[in-house]
């Protein structure tokens, strides 16, 4: 199946599809706003544009599969089903947080949920994904690693040594690379010689196909496609999804790197106007879903924030405790 | 129902903003995630959004102002504010002082193989410089160590090196001293009393004594004073020994230290150890001994720290009666002005008498007033009797 | 090597590390090693010849050249299971890996709030003397060991060589041993059974008053020679080996200048801001009222390593500089 049939789509489907992604559009849209007034601190990288990849992936995944990514990652780990309280109260500071409040924004870690960070390092998380997926291989598991990644990563040396050792030893690693044209502030075109990401894929002997990152059905489908492959196969593959980040870098950018005209058009072909208005002209929704979906998100993301409010701080005490694994060797 | 827009933080380093522009003005209906503004930070413009709905009410900063982050901007009225907004927000990056974790402690360390004087490598070499026989020393520094300042007290009662004192170690020396005194004054409750005593027996007593000695035997009236002090001391112990930790050790030894003033602003304490044993010739014998050993600054330890009670002397200068202050940890001092003839009353008759004010200066958390007299009259009756001395 | 074979045997400290490899290997399916040249060459100093042949090419995994790829593929591995050996031929192309080593293995526990440990051995090649150049000539064990999270190994001995590893393989932490290349073809006596081998205390070598020489790894040898030599003369020199760099050994360092009164710290590392150092500012802290004399560093001239033997053997802590730093440090109480 390379392609979702359009008798494939159904009204469930579509709203539990617009469903995820309302849920992370509406919680990056209140951190946005509890950044501004101090609640969050630190940095803070919202993924608003691209949650049609994170969704459309996490379809494809089991509860098995081992996943890392970046410090853009609230989306995923939404997506993934690490709970909104958890996450809001780790991004508060708190001890209810899934990190007791240590990491941050860029550092979410589930391992419940085989959520594996967060990382502040572009290309950091590439080889940790070979690990991972070469722990399932070594211990004969059926679970496969996904690596989530920004088009910048591919500049770093990492990218071209996970890349190499994953297709060299085999193992099962899906490389999902999420290309919004902006490494920070640094559109693709200025920071690759060979800007067409499956040109340079070719030369790894990995399977690469790209996707329009906007439609979450294609995503879904695709992924879909390649998880499969990999973990019948059992070797890497790489999948571009082809995205666009509608709010700045971080909080802290003016943005000088691109036009708003460019950004404006991009909002109107964003994934949660692209998948309404085709649901739409399918006569599988109309607005008042919409607007019930989003009330829903929103009331969840009130909920988070009340429980984040609440929570208490990690006591100062503790600060030493995990510097190593606790338990007596 | 009122709202605020407040200038918001866009980084972890923005302290403050500059508005560069409103988007809006009064009247204008807003709605949640609507640019109003654009703010200028270090990085560049930056269009910033507003999180509340309704109607802008009143706008309080101008374009250009610079602004701390959390200044309110706008009021606008409509809707509920959301509670972010309005909120007061819980600085929850802001360390309080109270709740740092403490330092790691020091691990239990085993007890030291052999037992060790804990001295600092500064007040060590201090020592060395100034010959002072460190194995004497009680420390004051935490976990009994000697410190500079311990053996700085000690120098103060010895003669530094050989030449006269430079202007810095006069001036060292004086600080030092100042330091002691002050400590004495501040710490110790002094009481005073003050008491005439006839010398015309103990003069006439001397001469006689002298006329038949050779020049080496003769004494001199200090001898009879220190003596008279250190059978007092012996007599009377409340007198004579350290007030340490809140409570006072009388010592079974009497130490007599004789404070001795010289040029160049050094002051020194020698002890003439065991005064109340020893036979005046004897004392005559070690004081002169003391002024020529001080002069060339050989002290030795043991005669600046063995003191239990002090003398000091003006005898020269013409002074009555003196008002001196206690070298801690000793609970008192006792002070002898200059022999002057005076009136006296003999017999119901006035004459003239050669005086001398006997003063004592004491610990008044071990003596009071009247042990005081007593000890004062115990020294007055010895100058009574000389040949008891 | 089980607990019946007689253990008073020859072997070299290479020899040591392999048995120590190989029963981890056999006790442990998770076990697996991962490295550049460990499979088919046989190890760039030996250590893992015969490996391969016994194992297989499953968990004798020759790695490419990519040092941060393979180290980051270590821990995860061991956050999904494994129990990965990792070689890093030697410490001076660690620095490739630098970035995982410190910015995943060590801080994940901690930043995680305690949900993953990395329960990664790196095993890495160190030291300088035998001509190899300034860029193959690193000894950067006092740099790792600033890096909170991790924990730095420094056996010296062939008893340490033959029970390190297995003492780390019980901990879930990452552990870095560093082994002194000059030390690969040195013979001894395993007297020690593995199982007694722990990571976290330093160990007096030889018992002396006069003055505690605290160093690690193969400068141990150094100081023991020195030690022998001051005897001569009356000298009675106290050697520790401090065996583990992160934790250190606070506790056997302190007894020591409490019984000696001196301190020499002997590190094969740069002078200004290394290892050594810390223990004399820890020596400052805990026993200043014990020291006698200052504590002395003997380290290497911060240079980079030149290559012409007599320029090296300038540049390196040798037994004559120590002997001189003992003897001047007593003759400045006379």
């Amino acid at each position: 199946m390379s392609a979702l049939l359009e008798s494939e789509i159904t009204r469930e489907r579509g709203l539990h599809l617009l469903a995820q992604m309302l849920r992370i559009r509406c919680f990056e849209d209140r951190c946005a706003e509890l950044y501004s007034a101090g609640k969050i601190r630190g940095f803070l990288h919202l993924y608003n544009g691209e949650e049609a990849v994170a969704v459309g992936v996490m379809q494809s995944l089991q509860p098995a599969d081992a996943i890392v990514g970046t410090y853009r990652e609230h989306g995923h780990a939404i997506a993934r089903g690490i709970g909104m309280r958890k996450l809001m109260a780790e991004l508060f500071g708190k001890q209810a947080g899934c990190c007791r409040g240590r990491g941050g924004s860029m550092h979410i870690f589930d391992t419940a949920t085989r959520f594996y960070g967060g990382n502040a390092i572009v290309g950091g998380c590439l080889p940790l994904a070979v690990g991972l997926g070469l722990a399932e291989k070594l211990q004969q598991r059926n679970g496969i690693a996904v690596c989530f990644f920004g088009e910048g990563a591919i500049a770093e040396g990492e990218f071209h040594e996970s890349m190499n050792l994953a297709a060299l030893w085999q193992v099962p690693v899906l490389f999902v690379c999420e290309n919004n044209y902006y490494a920070m502030g640094t559109a693709l075109e200025r920071s690759e010689a060979q800007p067409s990401l499956l040109a340079k894929l070719s030369g790894y002997g990995v399977r690469a196909e790209s996707v329009d990152g906007m439609d979450v059905f294609a995503v879904e489908a695709r992924a879909c496609d390649l998880t499969n492959f990999v973990r019948t196969t059992g070797v890497p593959a790489f999948m571009e999804a082809r995205t666009y980040r509608l709010r700045a870098h971080s909080m802290y950018d003016p943005q000088l790197y691109r036009s708003k005209e460019e950004v404006k058009s991009w909002e109107q072909r964003g994934p949660l106007i692209t998948l309404t208005r085709r649901l739409k002209d399918m006569r599988l929704m109309v607005e008042e879903d919409f607007l019930r979906l989003q009330q829903a998100a929103n009331a969840e993301v009130d909920d988070a924030v009340q429980f984040a409010e609440q929570a208490l701080p990690e006591p100062v005490e503790d600060l030493q405790r995990f510097v190593y694994a606790e338990g007596a060797p | 129902m009122t709202s605020e827009f407040r200038m918001p933080t866009l980084g972890p380093d923005m302290e403050s903003g500059t508005l560069v522009a409103w988007q809006v003005k009064p009247g204008d209906t807003v709605k949640h995630g609507d640019i109003v503004a654009q703010v200028e930070t270090d990085k560049g413009v930056i269009d910033v959004e507003i999180f509340a709905a309704g109607t802008v009410q009143k706008l309080l900063v101008e374009p250009g102002a610079h602004v701390p982050v959390g200044t309110v901007l706008a009021q606008l009225s409509g809707e509920e504010p959301t509670d972010v907004t309005s909120a007061v927000p819980e600085r929850i990056n802001e360390i309080e002082p109270a709740r740092v974790a403490p330092a790691a402690a020091l691990p239990t360390l085993p007890p030291a193989v052999q037992k060790r004087q804990k001295i600092s490598p500064a007040a060590r070499a201090r020592a060395h410089a100034l010959g002072i026989d460190i194995s004497r020393v009680t420390g004051t520094g935490a976990g009994a160590v000697v410190t500079l300042e311990d053996i700085n007290r000690l120098a103060v009662r010895s003669a530094p090196a050989t030449a006269r004192p430079s202007a810095d170690q006069v001036h060292d020396m004086r600080r030092v001293i100042g330091k002691a005194m002050s400590r004495s004054k501040r710490e110790i409750p002094h009481y005073y009393l003050s008491m005439d005593c006839c010398f015309s027996k103990a003069r006439s007593w001397l001469e006689q004594h002298n006329s038949s000695a050779s020049i080496e035997q003769r004494l001199l009236p200090s001898a009879l004073l220190l003596k008279a002090v250190a059978l007092a001391a012996h007599a009377l112990p409340d007198f004579n020994g350290y007030y340490k930790d809140e409570a006072f050790v009388p010592s079974s030894d009497v130490h007599v230290g004789m404070a001795i003033a010289m040029r160049g602003g050094r002051l020194v304490a020698p002890a003439i150890l065991n005064g109340d044993q020893k036979s005046l010739p004897a004392i005559m014998s070690e004081l002169r001994d003391l002024a020529t050993r001080v002069r060339a600054g050989h002290m030795r330890a043991t005669e600046l720290a063995l003191s239990t009670i002090t003398v000091t002397s003006l005898a020269e200068e013409g002074v009555g009666s003196l008002m001196p202050i206690i070298y801690p940890p000793q609970v008192a001092i006792v002070g002898f002005g200059s022999i002057l003839e005076q009136p006296w009353v003999v017999g119901g008759a006035v004459c003239v008498a050669p005086v001398i004010a006997i003063s004592l200066a004491a610990d008044h958390r071990v003596t009071d007033g009247r042990a005081g007299a007593r000890f004062l009259r115990h020294i007055h009756d010895a100058l009574q009797a000389p040949e008891a001395l | 090597m089980n607990a019946a074979e007689p253990l008073a045997r020859r072997i070299t400290y290479r020899d040591a590390l392999r048995d120590a490899l190989r029963e981890a290997l056999l006790r442990d399916p998770n076990v697996f090693l991962m490295g550049e040249d460990i499979g088919r060459y046989g190890g760039c100093f030996a250590v893992t010849k015969g490996l391969l042949e016994e194992f297989g090419e499953a968990r004798i995994r020759d790695a490419p050249l990519s040092e941060s790829a393979f180290v980051g593929a270590g821990i995860g591995a061991a956050l999904g299971g494994m129990r990965p050996i990792v070689e890093i031929m030697t410490v001076n192309f660690s620095l490739l890996a630098l970035d995982q080593i410190l910015n995943t293995a060590a801080t994940l526990c901690h930043m995680s709030g305690g949900q993953c440990s990395v329960p990664l051995v790196i095993r890495m090649a160190t030291g300088a003397g035998r001509q190899v150049g300034a860029q193959h000539s690193h000894s950067l064990e006092g740099w790792y060991s600033h890096i909170p999270g991790l924990r730095i190994v420094t056996p010296a001995t062939i008893d340490d060589a033959a029970g390190m590893l297995k003492a780390a393989l019980a901990y879930r932490d990452p552990v870095i041993m560093f082994e002194h290349m000059n030390l690969y073809n040195m013979q001894g006596e395993l007297t020690a059974p593995a199982a007694n081998v722990d990571i976290e205390r330093a160990i007096v070598r030889r018992a002396g008053r006069d003055v505690s020489l605290i160093t690690y790894g193969a400068s141990l040898f150094k100081c023991l020679s020195a030690a022998e030599q001051l005897a001569a003369s009356g000298v009675e020199a106290e050697v520790i080996d401090l065996r583990t760099l992160r934790p250190l050994d606070q506790q056997t360092v302190t007894e020591s200048v409490q019984r000696t009164h001196r301190a020499i710290v002997v590190d094969e590392g740069w002078r200004s801001v290394g290892i050594a150092a810390e223990i004399s500012a820890r020596l400052m802290e805990h026993v200043f009222y014990e020291l006698d004399a200052p504590v002395q560093r003997v380290c290497s001239v911060e240079v980079p390593v030149p290559y012409a033997k007599h320029m090296e053997e300038a540049a390196l802590p040798q037994v004559a500089h120590i002997i001189s730093a003992v003897e001047a440090m007593l003759a400045h109480d006379k």
